[in-house]
């Protein structure tokens, strides 16, 4: 028996996360590593928790190992309960054919089976990767006071962002009266933030007349809300004023973390009252030897520093030599950067090893050309030889070895 | 190989009277370790490494924090259907009347039901007191090969009385013809040369058979009764540990093994990537630096926000260290708040300690000053 339930969450995971190339060729978007300690899918899940949901199906599709892996019995989340918890859900074979998740609408159409035995009045729908801390269950109390069918959470960008984003054109009540996907001349800047709440015997329906539609392209933003808007639904925005933001480029995801080290940036990973849950990897405290010298950087368990570190975000395990220099840089668990190393504006993925005296990344300051400039990013497992260089915007391929540059 | 099937047996409240302080309101196997482990992680991951999956810790007093800490085990992978992590509440027999059991054996008597119902082939008791990260798989493999009653595990000690004056209790002994002789408790002059860790192996049989007879002679402590008389006539012989280990019997020893994790060797004997020590997760985020933040030769766990000095210290997990603070020499536990410019230099602050602005404290490396928890200074 399944008890019922208010609110169901669905967590879409299942994208490739295509911009960010090396990043997410082995691993899905939601399972890239952030902020030291964290990978992208803590923020929804912890989010979930903290905000009362207890129910969540991940959906799954591209290189799911390591995020099924990471997800397992939801334990670190509280998600290990008997009456909910959290369920990964991949697309299966049915008795008539076997379809991938075909878009975001279609995920949801081919587990309606999985919702309904939750009975839920409504369902949250969010997305695996973004950035934010947010009290879904403030969300829920909107969506009911205003008795709406769908309740969309908008945040305010400016106007040159705005044609980024799907933008919600609302009166003054809130109430949406049309949607537009990046259009160039916006009429708001409320920018959808991928957060939606639906009442479930509306989603349903209108997912399922969705997929009878062959022109459709199975997804939120381009069929349902729109037919939903053009049926005469009722659709709010929710209006969200705290630290958001979509992690889906080398360039954001990079900022986001830097974003961790600015003490004006409203995203506090320090409050006991809503916390950020992660898989702990169980190693000792780090350390930081003579001679080391570290400022404005986030440091976590397990790394050990002998060098210079600045304005930088080091995960768990990471090694620093002595007279390698670490700045405004991003450097994922088990890397080893060697003596002499020094690495600058760069994303260093998981366990590589940067040899001696490499150069990766550098300041925009010490660019002639500021168009050839941009963060390096080293892919995961790479061993670097001694002497390497890795200039600005290249994007190594995981597992590369050897010399480079 | 080894063959047989162990259980492990904590002591959690084992030499607690040498760390008064630390234990005023906590057991000696919840005493705060290395920013973020307590002693029983040791003893319990390397059970746990062992194979051991079933595994009593006996209580006596104090146990709140401990229990808090264990939970069901969840972070050894002791929360089991079978077997798994018991917690033994100090049941009041005694072999001289009511009340809680004073040693090991009264202890023992008390939980001679869980023995009974175990179906180990062998017993590991072990007191709490000790940092190490040992495969107790050695110790069986010994121990079976050399077909003892009890092997006790030991390591080579240069005991020193001057270092341990209230302290009666520290057992030492000499090797002769394979077997342990000559055990003497924190003698004055001519130590023998080797310690015993408080931790011993024995078939579980044979200790059940043990703790009837002791019940029955009226017979009150393990190491004295059992190990130093022998009136069994046991054969009892000792495995000599070669591994890192640090046995604590008073403040110093406890002081000087925290900042023995400031040298990376050791450090990385302790806590191996293959044989975790492993803890309960308390999900603090990532270490901070503040722009004047300024650590030299300093172990500091997740959740704190440094934004002054520290130079070799111990800074556990969700501390703060305002701007300008120096904190030299010290052991700053969980959740201290520590003011701007204060300084602090050879200071144990206990859980949750704050330290206000601009204060000054300074104790000595042989005397640390300790600050109990809680505390506003």
């Amino acid at each position: 028996m399944f008890r019922k339930k208010e609110c169901v969450a669905m967590l879409l995971a299942g994208g490739q996360g295509s911009r960010l190339y090396t990043l997410t060729k082995d691993l899905a978007k939601p399972a890239v590593p952030f902020g030291g300690k964290y990978r992208i899918i803590d923020f929804p899940l912890s989010n979930c928790i903290n905000s009362g949901i207890n129910t969540v199906g991940v959906l799954t599709q591209y290189q799911p190992l390591v995020l099924n892996d990471y997800i397992g019995n939801g334990e670190p989340w509280d998600l290990d309960v008997s009456s909910g918890g959290v369920h990964i859900l991949p697309p299966y074979q049915k008795s008539k054919g076997a379809d991938w998740y075909k878009g975001t609408a279609n995920a949801i159409y081919q587990n309606i089976n999985f919702i309904d035995r939750y009975d839920p009045d409504y369902v949250l729908v969010l997305s695996g990767d973004h950035i934010y801390k947010m009290d879904y269950s403030k969300m829920l109390d909107f969506h009911k006071k205003n008795g709406a069918d769908c309740t969309i959470a908008v945040l305010e960008v400016s106007k040159e962002e705005a044609s980024r984003f799907g933008i919600m054109n609302a009166d003054e009540n809130g109430q949406i009266f049309e949607f537009e996907e990046k259009p160039k001349v916006p009429k708001s800047n409320l920018a959808s933030m991928g957060i939606y709440i639906f009442s479930w015997d509306k989603l349903r329906r209108y997912l399922i007349e969705d997929e009878e539609d062959p022109k459709s392209s199975k997804d939120f933003g381009k069929n349902i809300i729109p037919n939903m808007l053009d049926a005469g639904e009722k659709m709010m925005a929710y209006p969200f004023d705290g630290y958001w933001k979509d992690v889906g480029t080398i360039d954001s995801l990079w900022e986001a973390n830097m974003d961790l080290l600015n003490p004006n940036v409203p995203l506090n990973l320090y409050d006991s009252e809503w916390k950020i849950y992660a898989r702990n990897p169980g190693l000792p405290p780090h350390f930081v030897a003579k001679g080391a010298d570290v400022q404005n950087s986030m440091i976590t368990e397990g790394c050990e520093i002998w060098g210079t570190v600045d304005f930088s975000v080091l995960f768990s395990g990471v090694t620093v030599e002595k007279g390698a220099v670490v700045k405004d840089s991003i450097v994922m668990p088990g890397c080893v950067i060697k003596a002499g190393a020094r690495v600058e504006y760069s994303i260093v993925a998981e366990n590589c090893v940067i040899g001696e005296d490499c150069v990766i990344g550098r300041r925009p300051e010490d660019m002639e050309n500021l168009d050839e400039w941009g963060v390096a990013v080293v892919g995961s497992d790479s061993v670097l030889d001694p002497g390497s260089v890795v200039k600005p915007k290249q994007l190594l391929d995981s597992k590369t070895t050897g010399k480079v540059g | 190989m080894a063959n047989g099937k162990m259980m492990g047996i904590i002591f959690s409240s084992s030499h607690d009277e040498v760390l008064r302080e630390l234990t005023e309101k906590r057991a000696m196997a919840s005493v705060p370790f290395a920013g973020r482990y307590r002693l029983i992680d040791f003893t319990l991951s390397g059970m746990v490494q062992a194979g051991i999956s079933e595994v009593g810790v006996i209580t006596k007093e104090k146990y709140h924090s401990l229990m808090d800490h264990l939970g069901a085990g969840r972070p050894w992978d002791l929360d089991r259907k079978r077997d798994g992590l018991f917690i033994l509440p100090p049941l009041g027999y005694r072999a001289s009347g009511e009340g809680v059991y004073q040693t090991n054996l009264e202890a023992l008597y008390a939980i001679e039901g869980s023995l009974l119902h175990s179906k180990a082939d062998y017993v590991v008791l072990a007191d709490a007191n000790l940092v190490y990260n040992m495969d107790y798989t050695e110790l069986l493999e010994y121990h079976e090969s050399k077909n003892a009653d009890i092997t006790l595990l030991s390591c080579k000690y240069n005991f020193v009385k001057e270092k341990y004056p209230d302290n009666e209790n520290i057992m030492l002994f000499n090797q002769r013809a394979g077997r342990v002789s000559d055990i003497m408790f924190s003698p004055s002059d001519n130590p023998p040369s080797n310690l015993y860790l408080g931790v011993l192996i024995i078939s579980r049989k044979l200790l059940i058979n043990i703790v009837d007879r002791a019940k029955s002679a009226n017979l009150t402590s393990f190491k004295r009764d059992i190990l130093q008389r022998n009136p069994f006539d046991l054969n009892i012989i000792t495995y000599n540990y070669k591994g890192l280990v640090r046995p604590i019997y008073s403040l110093k020893d406890y002081f000087d093994a925290n900042m023995e994790m400031l040298n990376p060797k050791i450090k990385n004997e302790l806590f191996q990537k293959d044989r975790q020590i492993l803890t309960k997760v308390r999900d603090e985020a990532p270490a901070k630096y503040g722009l004047e933040a300024k650590v030299i030769n300093s172990l500091i766990a997740d959740g704190a926000v440094i934004e002054g000095e520290v130079e070799d210290s111990i800074i556990f997990r969700g501390v703060k260290i305002g701007k300008g603070a120096k904190v030299k020499n010290s052991i700053i536990m969980q959740g201290t708040v520590i003011g701007k410019e204060a300084e602090l230099g050879y200071v144990i602050t206990d859980k949750d300690v704050e330290i206000s602005d601009g204060r000054l404290m300074v104790g000595y490396e042989s005397f640390p000053v300790y600050i109990s928890k809680g505390s506003k200074v």
